[in-house]
């Protein structure tokens, strides 16, 4: 996994609120047996017309936004398990995702791959909404150490919370499974004390 | 200290804590899907890892697979692909709990679990799958993970999980004629929306609840990721132990009264405390519909759709879309309207008192000739149920086929897609944009709701 320190970008404003995991990858492309690939097909029903050619309409298609965080609306990432939508929103380039309210199991799998879910008060994402939407080139801070996101058009600041444990796994570029694999022995004693 | 359910097994399966961090949590049971276990063994075979314990992991293939001419080979290549990589996996890494495509114990992973007593209570349960929720029915910690926490388990038979907060939901009272488990269920979801419950294990408890049987209690903790929890669990009683008794892989002999005594203990002590508490009466519900794109956007099947201003100003723009997606206006009546497809079956509503209840309903009518109907069962043990009860029998009479198990249209990974702008009567759990195919329209509702809509050819009352 990637370390993740700090980021200042652009950023890619979806103000719709309960953004599903279906819509995030649809069910359909969930055939492939490994992790490549997804990014094309982030947010496919909203970005693509039937016959493959992009919906001007749709955010990812519109020049003016770019970068590599995602500003979306209230619970981001409701609906299914799969990891898919994380891999789909890192294979596209985002390294963070900003809202005011995630849904549990999304939020573990983007920390899992090295995707910041950043909560934010609704009044911080509402101003951000507001300000893209007149200039899209206003960015965002994310500083992982210190915990805090800054809107730089307004100089606006927050803390955001995460897990101690979690802030540590990303910092270093570690995943949770090097972690249990440490732990083998201690696992064998619980199942025979059982 | 008083405990909770969930408290109490929770407590009986950390292995340790990591400081400042989630609980190294021990899981008893995992299923695997070929959707979200490709990537997992991929990554066991990258750090040349075994499975740990093979005996814990159970086997199904049941997302991407047909729901007609399963014993031919499965036409397209990719899908092909997937279940030829999963068989390969179950091979390479010796794990003799799989269960291909026919195999008697095949089916939907939720169904397959609780039938062949790997479903236990006061169990941990995990599969890379959300529903995984269905089996906190008996009193076990039941939750959906991600590839790479399938990856975790498959390793180390552990996962790393902050803690839930606890919240108790209680049905006081009796449900009325005519309204099933799933009405309760979207009934509630529409009260604490569809991020209601976010963060939180959520305990049934209730009158309505303990007149549940195993099945609707199913129905029930099945829907508990809806709206938004890790997962949903019902205290075991008499009927949850009956149910597991003598089922192939439950405990036997001297094991089952050692776990039987130990089960019996599985309750919330009188005086523990919850985070969050709700209470609803049970009577006060009437078969549900959806007309959103989310499960929280329910509604008695009588009722109409909320006004603009009923809508709070910041959900108003995800509103319209989804009224706009549904074809729907604000304010609109949908009983009386026409649809399309209806589809009986899924994790939440293909056990065979599912296919009792439709049944039941359409026996000595005829189906609609202007809805395409899929009934689905939700594993082969149910299929060869609705054959044995003489359900098909009758079924066939009213003008009905029967398909082949598996999820089908519940999530259209294969051929069974709802066409664009089509409305579906869907037993399902999710109503989400292109969940039954791109552009379909679906309206979630019970197996009744369900049959009425099935011979009408309308949205149609059951009771009526
Ligand atoms: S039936 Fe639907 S919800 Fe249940 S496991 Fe299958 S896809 Fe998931």
């Amino acid at each position: 996994m990637e370390k993740f320190i700090t980021l200042t970008s652009k950023v890619v404003p979806l103000p719709i609120e309960n953004v599903d995991t279906d819509q995030i990858i649809p069910a359909r492309f969930l055939k492939a047996t490994n992790k490549d690939g997804f990014g094309d097909n982030l947010f496919a029903d909203w970005r693509y017309n039937k016959d493959g050619s992009p919906k001007a309409d749709f955010v990812l298609n519109n020049p003016s936004f770019g970068g590599s965080i995602l500003v979306a609306g209230k619970n981001f990432g409701s609906g299914s398990s799969r990891e898919h939508a994380a891999w789909a929103i890192d294979g596209y380039g985002f390294k963070v995702v900003v809202s005011s309210f995630f849904a549990d199991i999304f939020q573990n799998n983007a920390l899992n791959n090295g995707v910041l879910p950043v909560v934010v008060s609704a009044e911080f994402l509402a101003e951000v909404f507001a300000l893209v939407n007149t200039d899209p080139s206003v960015t965002l801070t994310i500083n992982l150490l210190d915990q805090t996101v800054t809107n730089n058009a307004n100089g606006k600041s927050e803390t955001f919370a995460i897990n101690a444990y979690k802030k540590e796994c990303l910092v270093n570029g570690l995943d949770d499974i090097d972690y249990l694999l440490s732990k083998k022995s201690q696992i064998e004693e619980f199942e025979k004390a059982k | 200290m008083y405990k909770t359910l969930f408290d109490k097994i929770w407590d009986a399966h950390v292995v340790s804590s990591v400081e400042n961090g989630p609980t190294q949590l021990y899981i008893d049971r995992h299923f695997c899907h070929e959707v979200t276990s490709p990537q997992a063994f991929n990554g066991l075979r990258a750090r040349g890892l075994k499975v740990f314990r093979p005996e814990k992991t159970t086997l199904t293939a049941d997302h991407n697979t047909p729901t007609i001419n399963q014993d031919q080979p499965v036409n397209d290549p990719i899908s092909r692909n997937q279940l030829d990589t999963f068989a390969r996996n179950a091979v390479e890494f010796n794990l003799p709990l799989y269960f291909p495509l026919g195999h008697i114990k095949n089916g939907v992973v939720h169904i397959i679990g609780p039938e062949n007593g790997f479903t236990l209570p006061g169990t941990t349960i995990v599969c890379g799958d959300s529903h995984t929720s269905t089996h906190g029915a008996f009193g076990a910690i039941a939750f959906g993970i991600g590839t790479s926490e399938v990856e975790m388990v498959l390793a180390t038979q552990c996962v790393l999980q902050s803690r839930a907060k606890t919240m108790r939901i209680t049905f006081n009272g009796k449900l009325a004629t005519g309204v099933t488990a799933k009405d309760l269920a979207l009934y509630m979801i529409s009260k604490l929306t569809t991020g209601g419950a976010t963060g939180y294990f959520v305990e049934y408890a209730g009158e309505a609840i303990r007149n549940l049987s195993m099945e609707e209690r199913m129905t029930v903790c099945n829907l508990s990721i809806e709206m938004g929890a890790r997962g949903g669990l019902i205290a075991p009683d008499q009927k949850t132990f009956d149910y597991v008794k003598g089922r192939e892989f439950a405990p036997k002999g001297e094991e089952w009264d050692t776990k039987l005594a130990y089960w019996k203990t599985l309750k919330t002590d009188d005086n523990a405390t919850f985070d969050k508490e709700f209470v609803f009466d049970a009577a006060d519900i009437q078969p549900m519909i959806t007309y959103g794109t989310n499960p929280g956007m329910g509604m008695g099947i009588t009722d109409s759709i909320p006004t603009l201003d009923e809508v709070d100003e910041a959900g108003r723009i995800s509103f319209q879309k989804s009224l706009e997606y549904m074809g729907f206006q604000p304010g609109e009546k949908l009983e009386g309207k026409a649809i399309d497809y209806v589809f009986l079956g899924s994790c939440t509503n293909g056990r065979i008192e599912d296919f009792r209840a439709f049944t039941a309903f359409v026996k000595g009518k005829k189906k609609s000739e202007n809805v395409v109907v899929w009934l689905v069962p939700g594993s082969w043990m149910v299929e060869k149920q609705i054959r044995e009860e003489g359900l098909f029998d009758i079924l066939t009479e009213a003008g009905f086929a029967l398909r082949q198990p598996g999820c089908s249209a519940c999530l259209a990974m294969n051929d069974d897609k709802v066409p664009a702008g089509k409305y579906a009567v869907s037993t399902s759990n999710r109503n989400f944009e292109g969940r039954q195919g791109p552009g379909a329209r679906t309206i979630l509702a019970g197996p009744l709701v369900a049959a009425a809509a099935a011979i009408s050819g309308k949205i149609t009352d059951p009771r009526s």
